[in-house]
């Protein structure tokens, strides 16, 4: 087997910090896969996360620069990377709770002043790192460790949340969806300007055991099954929605 | 040494400038070219004479969401090879303090003007203070230290601002100028020099960014884009920037050094001013804005005839605790206004062993001369 990707790994660093089954390591994977068939320079690269499992992702993994930072942060170091030196293609990496909670601020703002960093959210709906409490994006009525009865609470729309600050390309995919995926992040890679792509990313350990899908595989399927892209979205009902997740590119224009 | 004169950007010569005004071009002349803020009184004049001359010069502007993300912000410059800075005060300083640990863990150069207001909490915000003093050496979580600089002058709120940057670059470590509002929004005569001496960090070709056995405990600092590949984390790390979170020697090692090549390099770091302290029986020590009144009212007290002498503490992180123990062995009794409730006070009495006594002030007003007169004709007594 060959391992084609292995050049982009950081000498050194051996496996992933992931549990069984976590998608994290496929985002990690259809990542590097972009960056490849675009041939992207690592030297001009700056990976910047928060904290957080999905932080993890690039740091230390990745053979670029990275800047792993506090919680919730990872937007505002990036914007600090970016503006002083435009000529580095800036990609941030992190979860839904650190870019969506706790930065949900530093979220917004990035996005409405367009500039020009690549955020790759990989949403596993849970506080994974901390033992799987409610996050903002838990669906309502999940189990979690804080939520024993069910969350009460709606969770973000991040996608349609970005577009109102005013990213410039907007799109979900789930880690199920490995082409579409990878041809979204070789788009925000080329794009100029705001780009956010929410990955789904399931995490069995601290979700999935406590919802009725026990194994990693449970996981998976749901999520094959529960994505479909805008366009078959059209003819549904309201209802049928509702059991969906909807994929897609949502946004895309240039300044 | 790896130090350069450049020439001043602004004319040579006399100007007639607030202190936040002089603190933006002696960050300019030191080469600051990033600077992100938020606004808040007293600093907001210098964010925006900052806005104002890094678009003369081709720097980077820009207004943050809020000082969370200012200091982030320059903390992310400074990585991509920027000498960056912001300017806050009080609460501004306290959103600041898990970011600051941060520079201070992964030994980010970066300078903090912090234009001390009355607290806690909003309190006066267009009133005086000097009540931060614990907060820049304290505020963040765990053990580390800093540098923290004190102007009495609109002149050293440029010489100091400068000097700010230059031991943030040289030591890696962020570096704070305790300025108070007086000093802040003081006009006042200053003079801007030809050309000033700056000192840039280090870099090396496959040097480890985090562990040195350099003498002075200071690793060479790539920046992003240089090939580096680096890897800056917050959490503990190795010489080269691994994650080593479950090693306890590697936190302990990296713990170490980061105190200790603030400490070790001490007399590099600290200043003070001494006056008339020959033959004193009594010493004021003071800082900052009532290091002026202070240096009048002993100037008068000594035309009087009594024995006092006055030291001023230009810089007071990492404390002058040499400087105090020697001050201390002098004279009978220390006097230490300030604005605030006795905090240098306190740091005092742990270097000295003669009679400390506080004079402490915390209305918002600078101390007036009449109350340390009153105090040093008591004590004198």
């Amino acid at each position: 087997m060959t391992r084609a990707l292995e050049k982009y790994i950081r000498p050194g660093v051996k496996g992933t910090p992931f549990c069984p089954g976590c998608g994290h390591g496929i985002l990690m994977n259809h990542i590097l896969r972009a960056i490849d068939e675009l041939k992207m320079d690592m030297k001009k690269m700056v990976f910047v996360s928060g904290i957080g499992c999905a932080a993890w992702i690039p740091s230390p993994h990745f053979d670029g620069d990275t800047l792993h930072t506090l919680h919730g942060r990872a937007l505002a170091f990036a914007t600090g990377v970016k503006l002083f030196n435009p000529d580095l293609c800036v990609m941030v990496i992190s979860g839904d709770g650190d870019l969506s909670s706790i930065g949900g601020n530093h979220l917004i703002h990035a996005a409405r002043r367009n500039i020009d960093l690549k955020v790759i959210c990989a949403n596993n709906m849970v506080y994974g790192m901390t033992g799987g409490q409610v996050a903002a994006t838990t669906p309502k009525g999940a189990k979690t460790a804080t939520t024993g009865e069910g969350n009460p609470y709606r969770p973000f729309d991040l996608c349609k949340l970005v577009e109102a600050a005013g990213a410039s390309y907007v799109a979900r995919f789930a880690v199920t969806q490995p082409v579409s995926l990878i041809n979204a992040i070789k788009k925000s890679l080329l794009h100029v300007g705001f780009s956010f792509i929410e990955v789904l990313s399931p995490c069995p350990t601290q979700y999935g055991r406590r919802n009725r899908l026990d194994r990693p595989e449970d996981m998976i399927r749901e999520l094959i099954q529960r994505c479909i892209l805008d366009e078959e979205a059209a003819g549904l009902t309201e209802e049928e929605r509702a059991e969906k997740i909807i994929t897609g590119e949502f946004l895309t224009w240039q300044k | 040494m790896p130090t350069r004169w450049v020439k001043t950007s602004f004319p040579e010569g006399m100007h007639y400038l607030s202190g936040n005004e002089a603190a933006a071009e002696g960050a300019i002349a030191a080469g600051c070219r990033f600077y992100g803020g938020y606004p808040i009184t007293p600093s907001s004049e210098l964010m925006e004479r900052m806005a104002v001359r890094l678009r003369e010069l081709g720097g980077v502007f820009i207004q943050m969401e809020d000082e969370i993300a200012s200091i982030s912000a320059v903390i992310g410059a400074s990585w991509a090879g920027g000498k960056a800075m912001t300017a806050t005060s009080g609460p501004g300083f306290s959103l600041m303090q898990e970011a600051l640990g941060y520079a201070a863990f992964t030994e980010t150069p970066c300078v903090i003007i912090d234009v001390q207001r009355a607290g806690p909490c909003t309190g006066q915000a267009t009133r005086v203070g000097s009540g931060d003093i614990m907060q820049a050496k304290w505020g963040s979580h765990g053990d580390y230290q800093v540098i923290a600089l004190s102007p009495w002058s609109v002149q050293e709120m440029y010489d100091l601002t400068l000097r700010a940057f230059n031991l943030s670059e040289r030591f890696r470590v962020p570096t704070f100028v305790m300025a108070e509002e007086a000093v802040g929004h003081l006009r006042e005569n200053m003079s801007i020099p030809a050309k000033v001496e700056v000192w840039d960090r280090k870099k090396e070709k496959g040097g480890a960014p985090f562990g040195t056995d350099e003498k002075d405990r200071v690793p060479p600092m790539p920046a992003f884009g240089e090939g580096e590949r680096l890897a800056v984390t917050g959490s503990t790390h190795d010489p080269f920037g691994y994650r080593k979170t479950d090693d306890g020697e590697v936190h302990a090692r990296l713990v170490e050094r980061i105190n200790e090549k603030i400490l070790k390099n001490r007399s590099s770091i600290v200043e003070t001013e001494s006056y008339f302290l020959e033959e004193a029986d009594i010493a004021v020590v003071a800082y900052g804005f009532t290091a002026r009144t202070s240096l009048y009212v002993v100037r008068r007290l000594r035309k009087e005839g009594m024995k006092i002498g006055m030291v001023r503490l230009k810089s007071l992180w990492p404390f002058p605790e040499d400087a105090m123990r020697d001050v201390g062995q002098k004279v009978r009794k220390i006097v230490v206004p300030e604005m605030n409730r006795g905090q240098v006070a306190a740091e005092i009495r742990k270097a000295c062993l003669c009679d400390v006594v506080s004079i402490g002030q915390t209305d918002g007003e600078v101390i007036p001369p009449e109350k340390i007169f009153d105090a040093l004709r008591r004590l004198s007594q």
